[in-house]
């Protein structure tokens, strides 16, 4: 891909997204004779460079989710492109597919949900490894102790359950389960949602020392503005199954070009109660991503709406300000 | 908010010494360890902690909604000087919904999925005011849909919940509580399972509505942002009481509680990025011992010697902010009454 979603940096392109949609489709009505399709993720392009922090926030129903799904092959690729180090992702089958299960690790909302109630931290760490035949035997528990160790559990812990976890620490062992198959890139899907703040706090620093420690990518997928601030080196503001804006963090909280993206920005309620947020409140409810309106998908609710809007849809591309800002909003270049 | 010409004398609600406990198999829960905390009419109190640390409790004893394993061992719930603890289930009920309401984090948990919303909203009107005929009760509850910003209040009326969207889901939830007018509204994580722009919308009708109707709200909330926008006072709780207490504007700017400090340090939303943030060491204490000195001195790095021997008081550090930190063991105790004799001593 040229030009636009180019990633930061000189650093090699790891994973590059063109022209991506994954639209489910829907039966409803009375005998489910009804069809319409659900655009989750409704044509996006993306560039990740090694190394590097993507914040993806957006409301509930952006696709952004979604769009982390298809590149770990859960969600169906209805067209475009995943490519992962040169190579193609969409479709693959068998040992290419098993080989991705390994490079790219997904780490869930819930750390409740997402670990076995009855394996013991040893077999939940260490299932990865044996499936990819990475270590047999004793082998296996000095890795998944090494691991376990570098994310604050010591031998006690091996041959517990996750019940007996708090929820930080539960999302500890997701991620020990995750970092133990040297993957190269991790998608982390509201890793920190479903903590306390201090708690938070905690798994957040973690994150940010062992992704310079493991030269990690994220995708780091959040509708918390504040966590993704404080994570992410670029971020990606998702609407109705679109990038909208996509720019480096400063960028992004300091000259928001996109109206989506300012209002998005006006709605963080502040810390300082001296100094009230100028809120922009947005009208109406985020529409559904089942037939998508065909112009802008922002169109409906903009403030700033014109004829041009509801016609045609606007690409994600550097219209104003630094080289890798990139907005796709009419009225932006102006 | 409060209207500050008002005399500071009215309170609606005084909550003192309140002291609940669960049975559980693992052996008696003290999930309060007498709280205080007192509520003036039209004014806006933020109840703010991490989970566990009995927020919705505290809420829920208001209501007198604990339920066996759960028990009130202690403590006395004053709403205009009666005391909720000692009136009869008919007494309480008459109070549910009429003077108290309170509204859960979960809209469509709370909504009956098989009746239409209108009516769901007109039936709280016709329990607690019988003579007003049906068609009446409908009229105020399509005028408060109204209220709430909702396009067609008529046509969303007729809807099930389940046709809802979470946003109006909770405007209809609210709806449902505003709609009776009750002296105190308790909002339990209101706008937490909502989106940001949602919930800004939410929070901009509210406090609209509130302040129309007058109403003294009881805001549970784990987002400090929302407290530092809606509230007058806060009171920080951990661990199963409250540690500091104040006007909004105190707490957040000047916090002298170690707990909120830390708390109020551990939100990315401020931080920088280049460095760790702060996090506060260790875990929440288990509840199943009764507390016999500070609950928050094991993670506290300013803990001394008697952190770990005595339950610290409140202490009075000047207006209305107080904290129960042996840190300000020079500082006068803040008397029990709640904030008439903090008042009166600042």
């Amino acid at each position: 891909m040229n030009g636009p979603g180019r990633a930061r940096g000189s650093g090699r392109t790891l994973l590059e997204v063109g022209r991506l949609q994954v639209h489910f489709p829907l039966r409803e009505g009375l005998f489910r004779g009804r069809r319409s399709v659900v655009k989750a993720v409704n044509g996006v392009n993306l560039d990740l460079a090694r190394g590097e922090i993507l914040g993806l926030v957006g409301e509930s129903g952006c696709g952004k989710t979604s769009l982390g799904l298809a590149v770990v092959g859960l969600a169906p690729v209805t067209s475009g492109r995943i490519e992962f180090k040169g190579r193609s992702l969409v479709g693959l089958s068998g040992r290419q597919a098993l080989e991705r299960s390994r490079s790219i690790q997904l780490i869930f909302q819930d750390p409740y949900s997402s670990l076995h109630p009855r394996k013991t931290v040893c077999q939940l760490v260490g299932a990865g490894l044996r499936i990819h035949g990475l270590a047999q035997g004793p082998r296996v528990d000095a890795l998944v102790l090494e691991m376990l160790e570098r994310v604050g559990f010591s031998l006690e812990h091996l041959y517990r359950y996750a019940h007996e976890f708090s929820g930080g620490q539960r999302q500890r062992i997701a991620l020990a389960r995750a970092l133990v198959l040297k993957p190269e890139l991790l998608i982390l899907d509201e890793p920190t949602s479903a903590l306390d703040v201090s708690v938070q706090a905690q798994i957040l620093n973690l994150l940010k020392e062992l992704q310079a420690e493991f030269n990690l990518t994220y995708i780091f997928i959040s509708h918390d503005l504040g966590v993704v601030h404080y994570v992410s080196h670029r971020i990606g503001v998702m609407y109705l199954g679109h990038i909208v804006e996509l720019g480096t963090t400063a960028e992004i909280f300091l000259r928001p070009r996109h109206p989506y993206t300012r209002i998005l920005l006006s709605s963080l309620p502040s810390l300082d109660p001296d100094n009230p947020p100028q809120r922009q409140v947005l009208e109406g409810d985020p529409p559904t991503p089942i037939n998508p309106p065909p112009g802008c998908p922002f169109a409906p609710r903009c403030p700033e709406v014109r004829e041009i809007c509801a016609k045609e849809k606007p690409e994600l591309i550097h219209r104003a300000g630094p080289d890798g800002h990139l907005t796709a909003c009419h009225l932006s270049s102006a | 908010m409060r209207d500050p010409s008002r005399p500071a004398s009215d309170l609606l609600l005084q909550v003192e010494d309140l002291k609940v406990r669960f049975h559980t198999l693992r052996g008696v829960v003290h999930a309060l360890e007498g709280v205080t905390f007192h509520l003036r009419r039209q004014e806006t109190l933020g109840l703010a902690g991490e989970t566990g640390c009995g927020k919705s409790v505290t809420a829920r004893s208001i209501l007198r909604l604990i339920e066996p394993p759960g028990y009130i061992s202690q403590g006395r719930i004053a709403f205009e000087g009666r005391d909720i603890l000692k009136l009869s289930q008919a007494e309480v009920r008459a109070l549910r919904g009429s003077q108290i309401s309170m509204i859960m984090q979960e809209p469509k948990m709370a909504l009956n999925p098989v009746i239409r919303v209108g009516r769901q909203v007109a039936e709280t009107l016709l329990i607690h005011q019988p003579g007003l005929g049906r068609r009446a009760a409908r009229a105020q509850a399509v005028e408060m849909l109204a209220q709430l910003g909702i396009a067609s209040p008529g046509r969303m009326a007729r809807r099930y919940p389940h046709e809802l969207s979470g946003g109006m889901a909770q405007r209809v939830m609210i709806a449902m509580m505003l709609v009776t007018r009750p002296k105190l509204l308790i909002a339990d994580e209101p706008t937490s399972a909502l989106d940001v722009t949602i919930q800004a919308q939410i929070m901009e009708l509210m406090k609209d509505l509130i302040r129309e109707i007058r109403t003294s709200v009881l805001m549970i909330t784990h987002d400090l942002g929302i407290m530092a926008e809606s509230c007058d006072r806060v009171a920080v709780m951990y661990a199963g009481s409250v540690v500091e207490e104040g006007p909004v504007r105190a707490v957040l700017k000047n916090p002298r509680h170690p707990y909120t400090r830390g708390l109020l340090k551990t939100v990315p939303d401020n931080a920088n990025p280049d460095q760790p943030l702060f996090s506060i060491k260790g875990n929440v204490p288990s509840l199943l011992r009764p507390q016999t000195h500070c609950r928050f001195a094991p993670r506290c790095e300013e803990a001394f010697d008697r952190c770990r021997e005595e339950v610290p008081p409140m202490y009075s550090l000047g207006g209305e902010h107080q904290a129960a930190c042996f840190l300000h063991h020079r500082a006068a105790p803040a008397r029990p009454a709640g904030g008439v004799g903090a008042a009166e001593a600042g």
